[in-house]
């Protein structure tokens, strides 16, 4: 999992996690007329339902998310009141996964958890991208000194490891809420698009293109939102699918932490974490399914992801 | 190089101001400002300012933020609220359990990641290339706590071979615990070997079709002379900047094999001081592990500059 810093692309070469070379795409979306233009996307469409990984990837995903969303009106349980009587049901009849410390049914407890870090995870990897993106394009292309200042926020923020600086805020700004979790880890992690995108504009600020809007008395606000940040729009997407994988993982780290959302709401993280106390009890059914849920996920996103970056590389290749 | 140096410490010493900058202003973020998240809902307001008045709290903000400068350049981070203890004092004591942890799970990954790496992009495309990655792959896609959770379950709780939680009281007592230390090291280094051997294949597969390779081949040089001499070398330099840079990276994944073990490092500290709103801890830990950050990725840059000329003269 990628908590923390990730190195600069410069450094790393071909680095398997970074995404490089993806500045050109532009003259040509700008030029070529639209239906060519469909035809490239529809290329790397072609590539990535070729990549096998990658529609594994989306079907887990999706029967994942019918899981927590649509499961409960299927597989009807009692999540709010506790049932002692119920504690510590091995799995069986009735309880597929049997019941935890509090008598929840635990195949319930996943749908439930589950909602929570899919929509943290999807909320925060959103606001991160945009926040990031924008941040990133605006410091790249204006450049000189806004540039220097903008960037050393980042770096001064990259500086404190994500755990640390995760943990801190979610206590500092307790009781934790869903709303609270997204944003801090919004906060820990909108640096690596706004250095992923500021990198791009960098290059793409000494575009024609962009030289022409700017003859024409195009805003500066302009060229970044219309013309900066959908050319690197690549990067955006691949970045920001990586992002949901470790949104996903940052907030089951918190709540392993101890900084949970309060029960009787929980997440796959808060499972784990709650079910860590009672393992050497011999209550594996605790443990095992929520860790699987969470592995399960990350894994099918980061498949999307490569084969998204893959697919999109193919379309530069081609162009 | 001097000049790049230079430029990059000058970098370097204002990210940590900035870094000092923010924590400054997170201390008064704090709802209702330290005093009150300290002292409580229904502390009144004389307890509150005699706080104040105590921590230097009251002065103008500019005074107060260069009087916390001065103190953490002299290594004072003031005295913990909970413990009776400094926060220096709780550092020293703390720091050589998390160097220890973290320099053998290090280690030993650095140690395998390496002829891994080598060997994979050797074998590239290959069944034992396919096993080996998918292997990383999910070792890399594993959040720590959840590896050490399954570990856990394996060998303590299964097989009954090993201790559920790491080394208890001193750094002296640790020798004696030795077995206890198998799996927070063993935890911390699948996860790092999963990712450097990724990078180091990318490397060696990178630099194997470089014009440099085809030159040396053609003058006469064996294959394994052009791998272990030529290939090695240029596929080391990143791999080596790759260390320096994720210093926070370890700090992180730390942090949670030292909770999960109960392994009484600085991140499990830190975790226990953020849970009981030890502040003093809390900021002292995070600027030290921001201040490692800042001189890892320093000296990252440093030896990449110093081993690639190029990157000396494409200035930022």
């Amino acid at each position: 999992m990628t908590i923390g810093p990730v190195p600069p692309e410069s450094v790393l070469g071909g680095a398997p996690i970074e995404v490089a070379h993806l500045d050109a795409p532009a003259e040509v979306q700008d030029v070529v007329p639209a239906f060519q233009t469909r035809g490239i996307w529809r290329l790397a469409l072609d590539v990535f339902v070729q990549n096998r990984l990658a529609v594994i990837g989306v079907v887990i995903l999706v029967l994942m998310t019918l899981f927590c969303f649509i499961g409960p009106f299927i597989y009807q349980t009692d999540q709010v009141d506790t049932n002692l009587n119920n504690q510590f049901l091995a799995p069986g009849v009735g309880h597929p996964l049997g019941t935890d410390a509090l008598g929840f049914d635990l195949v319930g407890r996943l749908m439930v958890g589950g909602q929570t870090s899919i929509e943290v995870g999807f909320a925060a990897a959103l606001i991160a991208t945009t926040f990031g993106v924008l941040y990133g394009a605006i410091s790249g292309y204006f450049g000189g000194w806004i540039d220097s200042v903008m960037m050393r926020v980042v770096d001064a923020v990259l500086a404190l490891p994500g755990i640390f600086l995760l943990l801190f805020l979610a206590k500092a700004f307790a009781p934790v809420t869903l709303f609270l979790l997204t944003i801090v880890v919004a906060i820990v992690a909108w640096l690596v698009p706004a250095r992923l995108v500021r990198a791009e504009a960098l290059t793409l600020r000494t575009r024609e293109y962009v030289q022409a809007v700017r003859m024409m008395g195009g805003s500066g606000w302009r060229i970044v939102v219309r013309h900066i940040v959908p050319n690197t729009v690549g990067t955006i997407v691949v970045n920001a699918t990586f992002q949901v994988a470790d949104a996903i993982l940052l907030v089951a780290a918190l709540s392993f932490l101890g900084l949970g959302i309060p029960p009787p709401a929980t997440n796959w993280g808060g499972m784990l974490s709650d079910g860590v106390n009672y393992f050497a009890d011999g209550y594996w059914w605790l443990v095992y399914p929520a860790g699987a849920a969470i592995v399960l996920t990350v894994v099918a996103i980061n498949f999307i992801g490569d084969a998204l970056r893959d697919a999109l590389e193919v379309r530069l290749q081609k162009r | 190089m001097i000049g790049y140096i230079v430029r990059r410490l000058i970098q370097a010493v204002l990210v940590t101001l900035l870094v000092l900058a923010g924590v400054f202003l997170l201390v008064h973020l704090l709802p209702g400002g330290p005093a009150r998240a300290i002292l409580g809902p229904r502390a009144n307001s004389e307890q509150i300012a005699s706080f104040n008045a105590q921590y230097g709290l009251d002065k103008p903000l500019p005074l107060q933020f260069v009087t916390l400068v001065g103190n953490y350049l002299r290594g004072q981070f003031g005295d913990s609220y909970q413990l009776n203890q400094s926060v220096g004092g709780i550092i020293s004591e703390n720091l050589p359990k998390s160097l220890l942890l973290v320099g053998l799970g290090y280690g030993i990954a650095i140690i395998v990641a390496i002829p891994l790496g080598i060997y994979q992009a050797v074998r590239r495309n290959r069944i034992d290339d396919y096993v080996l990655t998918g292997a990383s792959f999910i070792f890399y896609s594993m959040p720590p706590f959840w590896l050490g959770i399954l570990l856990i379950g394996i060998f303590s709780y299964t097989l009954h071979l090993l201790p559920p939680e790491g080394p208890q009281g001193e750094l002296g007592d640790f020798p004696a615990q030795w077995t206890s230390l198998i799996l927070p090291v063993t935890t911390l280094a699948l996860i790092t070997i999963a990712s450097f051997s990724r990078y180091m294949r990318s490397s060696m597969l990178e630099n194997m079709v470089q014009d440099y390779v085809r030159t040396a081949r053609a003058k006469g040089a064996s294959s394994s002379r052009v791998l272990f001499v030529h290939v090695l070398r240029n596929a080391l330099i990143p791999i080596i900047t790759l260390i320096g840079l994720s210093v926070g990276y370890i700090f992180s994944g730390a942090l949670i094999t030292e909770v999960l073990f109960n392994y009484p490092g600085l991140g499990y500290v830190f975790q226990q001081a953020a849970l009981k709103e030890d502040y003093p801890v809390v900021f002292g830990i995070l600027v030290l592990a921001a201040f490692g950050t800042i001189v890892g990725n320093l000296l990252a840059d440093i030896m990449y500059a110093a081993t690639d000329p190029r990157v000396r003269f494409s200035s930022r």
